[in-house]
């Protein structure tokens, strides 16, 4: 069983750390950050194989690539409490001069980052490309992505997936983080996804779908499924059902906060229902 | 006067995929990608001696484009093959975030540029794609002359770490560089010392620009002919070497004149030694159907036209 306490502390500890990051810069994207918390803290410290000490071809480790970019402050957080850099650098999100860019860039040596990402669609093509070079290399590790539900309106995704499914990319676990919000309103509303699930399957990949996306015990559990299908020479998404600005509850069920930073009264309010568990930076 | 001797025309695409084929057998890890132009960007035998490092990837730029960037994590080079509007044009976001901001060690290898494709017309004949490439940072861009040259270019670039666009073409052309030369990224090369003009020269008219040379040498006018192969890092030094001598300059390419080597030389002029400059490139158009030979014609990117420009630019000395 799971140290999952452990891992709820680390969830509050990063909620503040998004809140705190995008406060400082009256800037970024705390929304979808907060909804995929417990997933990418889950990732990176129950699930994945990876060394903190960070060599960019990541050989014999798993790999993760963030396909969504704008979720960079959850992202950075994650990293830097998982040991890649130093968590007082969070403090310097998004200001002049900073490893730790709008959004994830390999570009100032950031350890953890691979890729670029920030304009959407491209994150599967590189995972299944670094997929590929795993098994070139007799690499037996995984690769995870994580996408926007909005991202999938993207037509890459689509070239993506079809070459994944028709060269039996088995080492890849893509995962959709369906929140059904982007930024001028509901997934519905903007352009309907429609059945995600059938779509993918339709493509001849697995799914798996966790209803409860914020759930650290059921994101482990689906991950667990997720890794039994892989190796079986189909693709495997994870259909991650969570909710926007998940821990915060003034964030909570709406597109509002996709990329608005909380004033100073709505910070205090957000700190209050997120106390402090492993230290702030 | 310094006499090239055509040894055959062959196609600049032949070059690189002889390249590649040999790149196959001395380098395990070049990696290839195609987007349902195996034949057209002769990649067959990489493919057939190499079936787990080759990638079809169907008709799917931008994915290919991705993986590529995905595979150098964990130490491959991966050679991407397809025309030249679907290496640029139609991928340039991905190019820009995943290979060259994300600084990974893609090569681009683009085939059918420029207006000498001919018959298939002018969706398929970019000329703005030089341009596309040299404004991303990081990026080497490399137009190469003629079959060996090509080759050798396509040996080179495996050896250089970071992103580089290669643009070659499909008709057979005058083949006249030495079989087996060496390749040296970004360093000019001097083919025919002149003292009234220089002309510098890129792709397929640099055999032009030497036919130019010889009919102006007929004339009393004596031309100094540069073959700029690397476009990004530009040789500056012996282009500023060269009208410090001659005085004037003709550029010439198969590109627009916004965006090609004739602005990157005007640049360079402009900083370092003013020069009175013509240019040899398409005019902001589109280009259309027609064999390559009737469309250099028309839109004046051939011999006659630089030795033309060659005696205007004389005269503005």
């Amino acid at each position: 069983m799971a140290d999952t306490q452990h891992l709820k502390y680390l969830v509050t500890q990063v909620r503040r750390d998004i809140v705190r990051q995008v406060h400082a810069v009256s800037s970024g994207h705390p929304g979808g950050s907060l909804g995929c918390t417990e997933f990418l803290v889950t990732l990176y410290n129950e699930v994945m194989d990876h060394d903190p000490s960070f060599q960019m071809d990541g050989v014999n480790e798993d790999l993760f690539f963030l396909s969504n970019g704008h979720i960079s402050p959850v992202f950075y957080s994650v990293l830097a409490r998982a040991g890649y850099f130093p968590v007082e650098e969070l403090s310097t999100f998004r200001k002049l001069n900073t490893r730790l860019q709008g959004h994830p860039t390999t570009h100032e040596d950031l350890p953890g980052v691979r890729i670029a990402s920030g304009s959407l669609g491209q994150g599967m093509s590189v995972a299944i490309g670094a997929a590929a070079t795993k098994k070139l290399n007799g690499d037996d590790k995984m690769v995870y992505t994580l996408h926007g539900d909005g991202e999938l309106q993207e037509g890459q995704i689509w070239e993506a997936a079809m070459y994944a499914a028709a060269n039996k990319v088995d080492n890849l676990i893509a995962t959709v983080d369906v929140n059904g919000q982007q930024i001028d309103g509901s997934t519905d509303q903007v352009l309907a996804l429609g059945d995600l699930s059938n779509k993918f399957k339709a493509f001849g990949w697995d799914v798996v779908t966790i209803e409860k996306g914020n759930d650290v015990d059921a994101i482990i559990d689906g991950i667990n499924d997720a890794k039994t299908l892989s190796g079986k020479e189909k693709p495997v998404c994870i259909l991650l059902h969570t909710e926007m600005g998940n821990g915060v509850d003034f964030m909570m069920g709406s597109h509002a906060w996709h990329g608005i930073a909380p004033n100073d009264e709505q910070l205090a309010d957000a700190l209050s229902q997120n106390p402090e568990t492993l230290g702030d930076y | 006067m310094k006499i090239y001797e055509n040894t055959g025309n062959k196609d600049t695409r032949s070059g690189f995929g002889d390249g590649l084929t040999e790149l196959g057998q001395t380098n395990k890890d070049v990696v290839a990608l195609c987007a349902d132009l195996t034949g057209s960007l002769k990649m067959n035998a990489f493919a057939n001696n190499h079936p787990d490092r080759f990638f079809q990837v169907g008709i799917a730029e931008a994915n290919m484009m991705g993986m590529a960037a995905g595979m150098t994590i964990g130490g491959k080079i991966p050679f991407t093959g397809t025309f030249a509007n679907f290496s640029t044009g139609r991928v340039y976001d991905q190019i820009r975030q995943s290979i060259a901001y994300s600084d990974k060690n893609v090569k681009i290898c683009a085939s059918h540029s420029g207006l000498t494709l001919g018959e298939d017309g002018a969706t398929h004949q970019i000329l703005e794609d030089i341009g596309l490439m040299k404004m991303l940072p990081g990026m080497t861009v490399i137009n190469t002359c003629d079959y060996n040259q090509t080759k050798a270019a396509t040996l080179a670039i495996a050896n250089l770490h970071g992103p580089v666009y290669l643009r070659f073409g499909r008709p057979k052309v005058a083949n006249f560089t030495p079989e087996n030369g060496t390749f040296e990224i970004g360093k000019a090369v001097l083919l025919q010392e002149g003292t009234d003009v220089t002309i510098v020269a890129t792709g397929h008219l640099v055999w032009e620009a030497l036919e130019a040379a010889k009919a102006l040498n007929e004339k009393g006018i004596s031309a100094e002919v540069i073959n700029i192969h690397t476009i990004k890092p530009l040789d500056e030094e012996a282009i500023i070497k060269s009208v410090q001598k001659t005085g004037c300059i003709v550029t010439a390419e198969e590109h627009n004149y916004l965006g090609g080597l004739g602005e990157s030389v005007a640049r360079t002029l402009a900083l370092h030694h003013p020069t009175a400059q013509e240019f040899v490139a398409t005019n902001d158009t589109f280009g259309e159907s027609g064999t390559p030979a009737q469309l250099l014609e028309k839109y004046g990117l051939n011999a006659e036209n630089i030795a033309l420009k060659a005696e205007k630019v004389i005269k503005r000395k």
